[in-house]
């Protein structure tokens, strides 16, 4: 249903008669998005798994007769690179280093973030200050540039790209999880069980977190999406995975070169990287849905 | 409470966190496994070298005196020196900050010209083919990284059809805007998702107000209330989401520059970490995170300025 403008004074009042009653979406069709998301995710992953079935090759491997071989061509169902490397095995192969950052990097800083979050909104006072400024501080920097900072000193490699995204990607979760525990901390239930004498910690992980949870679950989601993008933006600015190994970034960087002639190396990594994004987006959304019904 | 609110506290704020963003620049260098002094010599490292970048670093002092001494070589405009470019770095930054600065206020007017009319009417008409369309566009262009989307532009607009030089930044500022164009608008369509989606929800907010029904009950035109109720209290909500995201920006400017070879901060950031030029890394990160703390302070003084309720709620 969509809004419609009234087109009559008096029917303003109707509509704020009206506004109690508010509609949804249906369940069916919320699960849909959940459902498409997860399929679409679950392709990818078996995908890049069952890589050595799918391309048949290495990623590595040149085909000196054939380079820069446009898709379609027989043997090389994505075409070749500029070596005469096969497109389809590489971007399988690439994609495992992007996934593993996806799951990598925001598993890691979705706990370590809720954590922070949790005790700064449950301690409060001086703890919650502290913890607070150091979460603005690292927001103060636009993040992509401190991943790059931190990156220049370590030195580019992939571990690195890791460390980076763990020393910076937990405050977002840290932010949220803590406006969401200030607000249960004064909910009956959590008082109840604070009355009943259990210990700070029980309260924080058996009450509080699985009450709050869905909120960075949601976060992570969202954060995935961010992750993959990064990782593959590292690769192309040369900072993340090395050559020759295959990344979605890196092979996008390299197809840069060949674009006056051969518009496929640059382009056809990136399309994976928007079917893995637009997967998760879409988990993201369902979970949402399906999690938290009544706040869309 | 004063007329500005809790502004005075937002800007002691704002100190500390500047404070801070010192504290973390200067501490980056830290990072650096092992000695700082053959990292930055590399292959050309001597005893003799290593020692005078030890002492021009004061890397031989302890670690609060040092920081001291960076605070103080700071106010004085010192960022140290750039051993691969042999000047200050300050003046190797200086002559990279004009393409930045002009990407970074062209994506965000373009960024503004297709977010407004699409947020608003996608609120006002929800569910309607505008708001399914920029749904449509909105999940596919956050999983889009911003340097693929320019590449693409890249291959349509400049390989074959040819409107669009592929690289450069121009002379003059109709040459700036031209060789310009592409670069500002893919930063600007991953820009525009963020504006899109919030003001579409601040509309929707919006209609929902009491003040829309009083003036539509007072029988105020129909676009009459769109326009002077509705739109300009949407906006309003969104110019803090604009601040907000302008590191959005910053880190499309970087990926940007490096796809359409543009002589700014972003390629120079990247080409530093490879000549292993710390200081200049280390001044472009400070500079950035000082220059959002501006924008986002420039941010909350438009704000109560145009809203004397913003800043006012009790534990804002």
């Amino acid at each position: 249903m969509s809004q419609t403008w009234t087109t009559h004074p008096s029917q303003a009042l109707l509509r704020v008669a009206e506004r109690g009653a508010k509609r949804s979406r249906s369940t069916g069709r919320r699960r849909l998005v959940l459902i498409s998301g997860l399929v679409m995710l679950g392709i990818a992953i078996a995908a890049i798994l069952a890589a050595p079935l799918l391309a048949g090759k290495s990623p590595t491997a040149l085909d000196v007769l054939h380079p820069l071989a446009p898709p379609l061509t027989p043997g090389h169902l994505l075409g070749t690179d500029q070596y005469g490397r096969d497109i389809l095995a590489r971007i399988l192969y690439g994609g495992r280093i992007d996934l593993a950052i996806a799951f990598g990097a925001t598993s890691v800083t979705l706990v370590s973030g809720t954590i922070v979050g949790l005790v700064a909104g449950y301690f409060g006072g001086w703890v919650d200050n502290l913890l607070m400024r150091i979460v603005d501080l690292f927001f103060a920097f636009p993040f992509l540039v401190l991943i790059i900072a931190i990156i220049a000193m370590l030195g580019p490699s992939i571990f690195n790209m890791f460390v980076a995204i763990w020393i910076t990607s937990w405050v977002s979760y840290a932010r949220i999880m803590r406006a969401q525990t200030v607000v249960a901390k004064k909910q009956q239930y959590v008082l109840a069980a604070r009355t009943l004498g259990y210990g700070r910690v029980r309260v924080m992980l058996r009450h509080i977190l699985p009450n709050t949870a869905s909120a960075v679950i949601i976060f992570s989601m969202v954060d995935a999406v961010g992750n993959i993008i990064l990782a593959a933006s590292l690769g192309f600015l040369g900072l993340g995975a090395q050559p020759p190994t295959p990344e979605w970034g890196t092979m996008i960087s390299d197809g840069q070169n060949y674009i006056l002639s051969s518009w496929w190396l640059a382009t056809l990594p990136g399309l994976a990287i928007v079917f893995v994004g637009v997967a998760f987006s879409l988990i993201g959304d369902g979970l949402a849905d399906v999690l938290r019904p009544g706040e869309r | 409470m004063s007329r500005f609110g809790t502004l005075p506290r937002r800007l002691g704020h704002l100190v500390l966190i500047a404070f801070g963003i010192t504290l973390v620049t200067f501490f980056l260098l830290r990072l650096i496994p092992g000695d700082p002094a053959l990292a930055i010599l590399g292959t050309s490292y001597t005893h003799q070298r290593a020692v005078a970048i030890d002492l021009a670093l004061g890397l031989n002092k302890p670690i609060w005196t040092q920081y001291v001494l960076f605070m103080g070589r700071l106010f004085r405009g010192d960022l140290g020196y750039s051993f691969f470019y042999s000047e200050p770095a300050t003046t190797v930054i200086g002559q990279h900050l004009a393409p930045t600065v002009f990407l970074v206020i062209y994506a965000a007017v373009l960024a503004a010209a297709i977010s407004l009319p699409l947020g608003f009417v996608s609120g006002l008409r929800r569910g309607g083919v505008v708001d399914q369309s920029a749904r449509v566009f909105f999940t596919v262009s956050f999983a889009m990284p911003a340097f693929w989307l320019g590449i693409i532009l890249l291959i349509v607009f400049s390989v074959h059809l040819q409107v669009f030089p592929i690289s450069g930044f121009g002379a003059g500022f109709a040459g700036h805007l031209y060789y310009l164009f592409l670069p500002a608008l893919t930063i600007a369509v991953g820009f525009s998702t963020v504006l899109i989606r919030s003001l579409r929800a601040a509309t929707i907010a919006t209609l929902q107000a009491e003040f829309v029904d009083t003036a539509r009950m007072k029988g105020i035109s129909r676009a009459k209330v769109l326009r002077r109720h509705v739109f300009r209290n949407a906006v309003l909500a969104v110019v803090a989401v604009f601040g907000v995201n302008l590191a959005y920006l910053i880190s499309g400017t970087v990926l940007v520059e490096n796809v359409f070879s543009l002589p700014g901060l972003g390629s120079l950031l990247v080409n530093s970490v490879s000549n292993r030029d710390y200081p200049v890394v280390q001044g472009v990160t400070l500079l950035f995170a000082l220059l959002i703390v501006a924008i986002n302070l420039l941010t909350d003084v438009t704000q109560s300025a145009l809203d004397p309720r913003v800043g006012q709620e009790i534990g804002e």
